[in-house]
């Protein structure tokens, strides 16, 4: 399961953030600089896995955005960047080419690509077809 | 007059011009201002615009609880925007431990029976995305239910719903087990990897309902049979593999069941072993699915050969240009170095030749999987790699490196020149990484080596003359200088070929030590016991010794001020004894501490002739303690910390003024229950105790005749553990008068600090009717209150 996931730029400026765990402000705060400072600090030639307390943190770099997920033991670390590559191409489906700058004005359509995607920590729908079908949908029952 | 509302992109450009913090703070806290005076109108229309800039505001780090209630508005808002605004909001502002988050729970059961299923599935996400363990309590039925509809979209959600519901609440399992076997039959991939999902987590929280589970491998073997032959599907496809997520929870769900069940672990052989020989490896999702394949083979019952194939896939991973596959790999295979060890020595020199990746994790777990590999036919090579490693390796590594060489060579060395060589090679390295026992453990090893001694003291005499600055190094060397500087001096060494050296050498590079900044006080307190322990083997420079003894005597530094104080002592006070006190130190016995070393000599000092004390050998049983004091000196100096020398001397002085504390002590009789030490023969002799402060016991024995002739020349002499000063005052008379007519009274002062538990050994000896009468007994009954 996962238990949270973190977009954040290469200045650390926080664009995203979703978590699956039940905790306080303060602690999502601290944990969230945290992440930040150990995965701006890894040098480019290391692996996308980090030992971080009893979870693995995967994450990837896509262009100036920086994507973090924090992992449970048994999860799988190679899926987990087929996860996080499965979103970034639905937002790049949904915005056309997307770029740090449509996430940043359009956050909130960010979280609702995110919940057809994901529920829980696990992933709801492997269909990316159906996940793009869903928001399009959605987008018109708006007034 | 209805305010005008800056849009939320607006408002994200505004912030965004900011040049400052203080700039940004200014226009957020006028909009909350804006955003807040807007609430308390009440007006719907432009409220989910605000509670959306809040929400923007709140990921920028602002607060933004005071929008808790107006996202329950929205969220109860017939309108779509207003829910899936407020939905949001609920998820990212309230989460189960604040109050309010109840409040959605009546809205989240209409939405869960909207017309729309878009309403349905914003219900069903918040609900599993933040429900408290209430909510789901209050909504599991209602969960349950969507769990049996049609609707394909409701039902996945409805699954990954009862997931979280599970997680909060296991007890609600049962309640989800009949739906859920029934979600397998679906062909839409959403559903089948939620139902997947949600049987996995079922099975983890409840052994029962594994064993209900069981019955689906065949389904689960039949859905992945069609994953893998189907043809091409662009809708689930990822780098010409068929639905990786499906196909890698499936693998999961697999392992759980196979757990321990050779029935079930046999219906999945064909299957696993399809998987892993011909899933395509050239993009990385085909990757995931191998490693989780892997996985799953370890962990359930699989036969030998799909084992060695498992292992296999991770000896080619470790080959694989991707860093990553090889850091899965390696952590794969650290976990099943200790079930499938054979399997694993296989691929050793692979996992040798990753300590020199660039990874650093990678590197960290070769190091790891190295040591675990190492046995005792693979430990020359291993080793001469695992110091090369330690040349070079980072610096957060080398302290887990020493160590496990240490342990690796105290394991298997194939000699002891290998095992001393061995250390002295991670000394010289990496010196001040290595653990703070290794000093004790290799003056341990090297005194159990006779046969080196030579070679050993050579070795450290060169390498200490090219760095002193590895404190651990310095330390060794400096205690073997002085046990084994003979050796140097005579240069006969059959190994090496050896500089003779002189004692001025010697004595040089023993000051250097102690005068260098370098050396930590422990180092130099070291040196300063290795000069003086050279004093008694060297001929022409004692005088050189006890100059430099004297100038310590006011060192700075207490410890060692007290050291050469002491040892200037022994030069002048008590030389007569210099030669015995500063002999040879006995070989170390393996595996003993301090304090199990103590124990030992206790059993030798039971059987050695013990230090009898006799009445009038007083003097020289004060002075045996002494000397006894002043050998432990000089072991705890050698074996451990030297800060526990103190207690030491303390116990010296003590014993010495101890008699007349004794004297002048008050009293108390009866507070200890009295023993019989002996009875034999009619001999009967009786202690009765007396605590005088805190460490020190005073007997009282009576001796009683019961015979009916006189014992005469009664003498009884008394031995005790090594860490206890016994001393013996004169008895108030030699004869026993027979049939208990009058008795032989003596007083035994015991101190005990330590607190060790008290035995004693007694000797008799008297005469009856002109033949002797010796006899040795243990007096084991002390009563606890005795020592402690």
């Amino acid at each position: 399961m996962m238990r949270f996931m973190l977009l954040f730029s290469r200045q650390g400026k926080l664009r995203l953030q979703k978590w699956y765990v039940s905790i306080g402000d303060k602690e999502k705060k601290k944990i969230t600089r945290e992440m930040t400072q150990i995965v701006l600090g890894r040098k480019p030639q290391t692996c996308n896995f980090i030992d971080w307390k009893d979870l693995k943190i995967v994450y990837k770099r896509y262009a100036s955005l920086y994507f973090c997920c924090a992992m449970e033991g048994q999860d799988n670390e190679l899926l987990t960047l087929e996860l996080m590559h499965r979103y970034v191409e639905l937002l790049d489906n949904y915005f056309g080419n997307v770029c740090e700058l449509d996430i940043i004005f359009n956050f909130e359509k960010a979280y609702f690509i995110l919940d057809e995607f994901l529920m829980g920590g696990e992933i709801q729908e492997t269909s990316k077809l159906s996940v793009s079908k869903s928001i399009e949908e959605s987008d018109m029952l708006q007034e | 007059m209805a305010p005008s509302s800056v849009k939320l992109q607006e408002l994200i450009r505004l912030i965004r011009t900011a040049k400052t913090q203080a700039e940004e703070r200014a226009i957020i806290q006028k909009e909350c201002a804006d955003i807040r005076s807007s609430f308390r109108e009440e007006d719907p229309s432009f409220r989910c615009r605000n509670v959306a800039k809040l929400l923007y505001m709140h990921m920028l780090g602002y607060p933004a609880h005071f929008g808790q209630m107006e996202c329950l508005k929205l969220i109860a808002s017939p309108r779509f925007s207003d829910k899936r605004v407020g939905y949001l909001g609920a998820m990212l502002l309230l989460d189960e431990r604040q109050d309010a988050s109840l409040l959605i729970t009546n809205s989240i059961k209409n939405d869960m029976n909207h017309n729309s299923q878009y309403v349905q599935g914003l219900a069903l996400c918040t609900l599993g995305c933040m429900g408290s363990s209430e909510m789901c309590r209050d909504l599991a039925t209602e969960v349950e239910r969507l769990l049996k509809t049609s609707n394909s979209y409701i039902k996945k959600k409805a699954a990954l719903s009862a997931v979280h519901v599970v997680r909060k609440v296991p007890e609600l399992i049962e309640l989800y087990i009949p739906a859920a076997e029934s979600l397998l039959g679906g062909k839409n991939h959403g559903v089948l990897h939620s139902a997947v999902v949600l049987i996995t987590e079922m099975c983890v929280r409840n052994p029962e309902a594994t064993c209900k589970f069981k019955k689906v491998v065949p389904e689960l073997v039949q859905i992945m049979k069609n994953l893998i032959m189907s043809g091409y599907s662009p809708e689930h496809n990822v780098g010409g593999i068929s639905d990786p997520f499906l196909q890698v929870q499936m693998l999961c769900l697999m392992r759980i069941l196979g757990q321990n069940d050779d029935e079930v672990s046999e219906a999945m052989n064909d299957i696993l072993a399809q998987v892993a020989t011909n899933t395509d490896t050239s993009k990385n999702a085909g990757n995931a699915i191998l490693y989780e394949t892997v996985l799953t083979i370890m962990d359930i019952r699989s036969e030998s050969g799909l084992r060695v194939l498992a292992v296999n896939i991770l000896g080619r991973f470790l080959l694989n240009s991707d860093k990553n596959i090889r850091y899965i790999a390696m952590t794969s295979l650290l976990k099943m170095v200790q079930t499938d060890h054979n399997a694993v020595q296989r691929h050793r020199g692979t996992i040798v030749d990753c300590l020199k990746d660039t990874d650093a994790s990678v590197k960290r777990r070769a190091l790891d999987l190295t040591f675990a590999l190492i046995n005792g036919h693979n430990i020359r090579s291993m080793i001469k790699e695992l110091l090369q490693f330690l040349d070079h390796c980072p610096a957060e590594l080398r302290s887990d490196c020493a160590s496990g060489i240490f342990l690796a060579a105290e394991k298997y060395a194939p000699s002891k020149r290998w095992h001393i060589d061995t250390i002295l090679r991670v000394l010289t390295t990496a010196g001040s990484y290595v653990r703070d026992e290794t000093v004790p453990n290799l003056i341990q090893l090297i005194t159990n080596t006779s046969e080196l001694y030579a070679y050993t003291v050579h070795k450290l005499y060169q390498a200490v003359l090219a760095d002193i600055s590895q404190q651990p190094l310095v330390q060794v060397a400096a205690w073997c200088i002085g046990e084994y500087g003979e050796f140097l001096l005579s240069g006969t060494c059959e190994e090496e070929k050896t500089v003779k050296v002189t004692e001025d050498d010697m004595l040089d590079v023993l000051e250097m030590i102690l005068q260098s900044h370098m050396s930590s006080p422990a180092t130099r307190g070291y040196a300063l016991t290795s000069l003086m322990k050279l004093s008694t083997r060297i001929s022409d420079n004692v005088d050189r010794i006890r100059k430099i003894v004297s100038i310590y005597g006011s060192c700075i530094d207490v410890e060692l001020q007290q050291r050469a104080i002491e040892y200037n002592t022994l030069f002048k006070k008590y030389d007569h004894m210099r030669v015995a006190v500063l002999e040879r130190m006995p070989v170390i016995e393996k595996n003993s501490q301090v304090c199990s070393d103590k124990s030992t000599k206790v059993l030798n000092d039971e059987n050695k002739p013990f230090s009898l004390s006799k009445p009038n050998q007083t003097e020289v049983k004060i002075q045996n303690a002494a000397n006894q004091q002043t050998v432990d000196l000089l072991d705890l100096i050698g074996i451990s910390d030297p800060s526990s020398t103190p207690v030491v001397q303390n116990n010296q002085e003590k014993m010495v003024g101890g008699e007349l504390l004794d004297l002048l002590g008050g009293i108390n009789f009866g507070a200890i229950p009295s023993i019989t030490a002996y009875n034999k023969n009619g001999l009967t002799v009786e202690f009765f105790f007396e605590k005088v402060g805190n460490n020190e016991l005073s007997i009282q024995l009576k001796a009683k005749n019961a015979t009916a002739k006189d014992m005469k020349e009664f003498i009884l002499q008394a031995a005790v553990p090594k860490n206890i000063q016994i001393h013996l005052q004169a008895p108030s008379g030699s004869v026993l008068p027979a049939l208990c007519s009058g008795c032989v009274s003596q007083t035994i002062l015991i101190s005990n600090p330590n607190k060790v538990s008290l035995k004693m050994r007694l000797r008799l000896s008297y005469s009856i009717e002109g033949s002797t009468v010796q006899d040795i007994c243990e007096v084991n009954n002390f009563p606890p209150q005795t020592w402690q």
